[in-house]
């Protein structure tokens, strides 16, 4: 077995309901659904968020889409328009969880390896300008 | 008549209040649509329209909507568009009355019919409802009413698809409402079109899923897109969402060919878990949809096909978004440069609190978070490094008393001059003190809104 960043097996998205928090997680590969619902436990997830997370931990599974679904309570300090957190809404919450180290088979971590992140070399056509000019500098080789 | 093959276009033309301008008029122009439906509202969303109204009566809608239509009237006229908007907000007859003047603007006076639904807004109710018994408990808490009952500001009911298909039966071209429910937006217009019975559950779960796929715009075509996003094409001209719905209820997930974006498994899947809570139990006013059921067939070509959706019947009760006053708030920032830069942000930190503490201010709350180190991750950021090359100090109080977070914001200025060094970034002025308009989420018996609701179409 080896250890992975969730990020790379996983893409998330996150939004907010009142002072609750939403975490999808979803697997980049649908035969690795099985490997996020063994670990990401709620003890685990309530764990790695620690005092980020004040309440409880509630999870969902959507083996349908390759996704589980985890409610953070007591997040987003109070919630909505009473938050004095720069991501009141929880918009980004979702990607602290990408950095969680989880447990996967060699062969699987040899494959997943970087599948989250940016490459190092341009991509042409793509959302970021390859060409240094063109004001803010893309990924050069 | 047989509406086997028939397929009804919803297209999504804004997915927020303050989303892209030009999305709409894409999706009307673009390629064939049906409808163009437009979500404005928001938890928060409610709450800020609130305060506009309290200072102008004539505010409390989504404002960028008349303009909008002003641009968009004739072709959407011409070419058989009709417009489902909650863009009414809490002032959903000002909504509609600034419509109609834009439509004669526009030339369509005695073309187009505008349909307006009223009848969420429980505000001037409220005490005779509380009267009646019903507690409007706060969902999550279980706290009564009562407790903030003279703070509240708004009350509103989410309403379902009725008084949508009603008034596209009466044949309104462009039809305003206040806090319908987002996904009413696309599945009402579904129902009309295919006369879908109230009870036909697994059909109207399926537009529920389309309406949720739809309700935050670019949100499922490529744009907040996590899935490989630096290859997304083209977003400066992201296409938004467009649902071509059969009558059996499965739908294709699509976008105008030669837009921007994309639409994938990965995309759709995105939003689909998005605000999720349970997903078995998605809860609308007209159906209760099992997100658990979907199946989704990416079929390339920016198509992904949705199907296998089931639902169950409604619950006898409406959700109710309910705002109110609950104090002051203000958030100041500076920028710290390397070297030093976490350290010298902290250092600026604690002499500040030293000051409001000097000063006898008493504060609910007060944070602090380096933005550039730690305010999206919190603690799993760790400690910064020396050589972070700057940082943003961000310090928010909240006080039930606005004086105190009044002279909070005078105190961030003098920090530059007497403070630690290499700060900038204060061009900006005094932070602003704002109302705090806290969220009440309630539960209603729906007899006690539905026969308030009321429908309305004019000519324009």
């Amino acid at each position: 077995m080896a250890q992975v960043q969730l990020v790379d097996i996983a893409h998330t998205r996150s939004g907010d309901k009142g002072d609750t928090a939403n975490v999808g997680v979803i697997a980049y590969d649908p035969d690795h659904y099985e490997l996020l619902r063994d670990q990401l436990t709620t003890d685990r997830v309530k764990a790695h968020f620690g005092p980020m997370v004040r309440g409880d931990v509630e999870r969902f599974e959507l083996p349908n889409l390759g996704a589980v679904n985890f409610l953070l309570h007591g997040a987003l300090g109070g919630g909505g328009t009473m938050s004095l957190m720069n991501d009141a809404q929880g918009k980004v919450f979702s990607t602290a969880l990408l950095r969680m180290e989880i447990e996967v088979p060699d062969e699987v971590a040899e494959v997943v390896a970087g599948r989250g992140r940016m490459p190092a070399e341009g991509v042409p056509g793509g959302s970021v300008p390859t060409d240094p000019t063109s004001g803010r500098a893309g990924p050069t080789t | 008549m047989s509406d086997n093959g028939r397929i009804v276009r919803v297209a999504s033309g804004q997915g927020f209040w303050g989303d892209d301008l030009e999305a709409p008029v894409r999706q009307v122009e673009g390629g064939p649509i049906d409808y163009l439906m437009l979500d404005y509202l928001a938890e928060v969303t409610m709450s800020i329209m609130q305060k506009q109204r309290a200072r102008d009566p004539n505010a409390g809608y989504a404002r960028d909507f008349v303009p909008l239509m002003e641009r968009i009237f004739p072709a959407c006229v011409e070419l058989g568009v009709r417009v489902v908007t909650n863009a009414g907000g809490v002032n959903p007859l000002g909504c509609a009355e600034a419509l109609a003047e834009a439509g004669r603007s526009a030339g369509v006076a005695g073309r187009a019919k505008v349909g307006l639904v009223t009848g969420d807004d429980l505000m001037e109710r409220l005490d005779t409802l509380l009267a009646e018994g019903h507690e409007l408990a706060h969902m999550e808490t279980g706290a009564s009413l009562s407790d903030v009952r003279d703070r509240v500001q708004s009350a509103n009911a989410y309403i379902g698809a009725a008084p949508i298909v009603r008034a596209l039966e009466l044949g309104a071209d462009v039809i305003v409402t206040g806090r319908s429910t987002d996904t009413a937006l696309t599945y009402g217009p579904l129902m009309h079109e295919f006369g879908w019975a109230a009870d036909d559950f697994d059909r109207i779960a399926a537009g529920v899923v389309a309406g949720h796929i739809n309700e935050c715009g670019a949100q499922s075509t490529g744009g907040n897109c996590m899935i490989d996003w630096w290859r997304v094409p083209d977003l400066a001209t992201v296409g938004f969402p467009i649902v071509e719905v059969s009558n059996d209820g499965t739908f294709v997930v699509t976008k105008h060919e030669g837009s921007g974006g994309w639409v994938t498994r990965g995309s759709v899947t995105e939003q689909i878990v998005y605000e999720m809570g349970d997903p078995s139990t998605y809860i609308t006013p007209d159906v209760i949809a099992d997100f658990t059921s979907i199946q989704l067939d990416d079929r390339g070509d920016d198509r992904v096909r949705v199907h296998g959706i089931t639902g169950r019947a409604r619950t006898d009760f409406l959700k109710v978004s309910i705002a109110y006053s609950s104090g002051w708030k203000a958030t100041g920032t500076l920028t710290y440069s390397w070297p030093d830069a976490a350290a010298k942000a902290r250092s600026a930190d604690r002499i500040l609190r030293q000051r409001l503490d000097r000063l006898g201010l008493h504060f609910d709350e007060i944070r602090t978070e380096l933005v550039g180190w730690d305010s999206t991750h919190g603690t799993l950021a760790g400690e910064p490094p020396a050589d972070l090359p700057e940082v943003q100090l961000r310090i928010g109080v909240r006080a039930e008393e606005r004086a105190s977070v009044e002279r909070f914001t005078r105190e961030i200025a003098p920090l530059v001059l007497t403070g630690p060094p290499s700060v900038t970034g204060f061009a900006g002025g005094r932070p602003r003190v704002q109302e705090i308009m806290a969220y009440w989420p309630a539960l209603v018996e729906r007899d006690a809104v539905e026969p308030h609701l009321l429908v309305d179409v004019k000519e324009v």
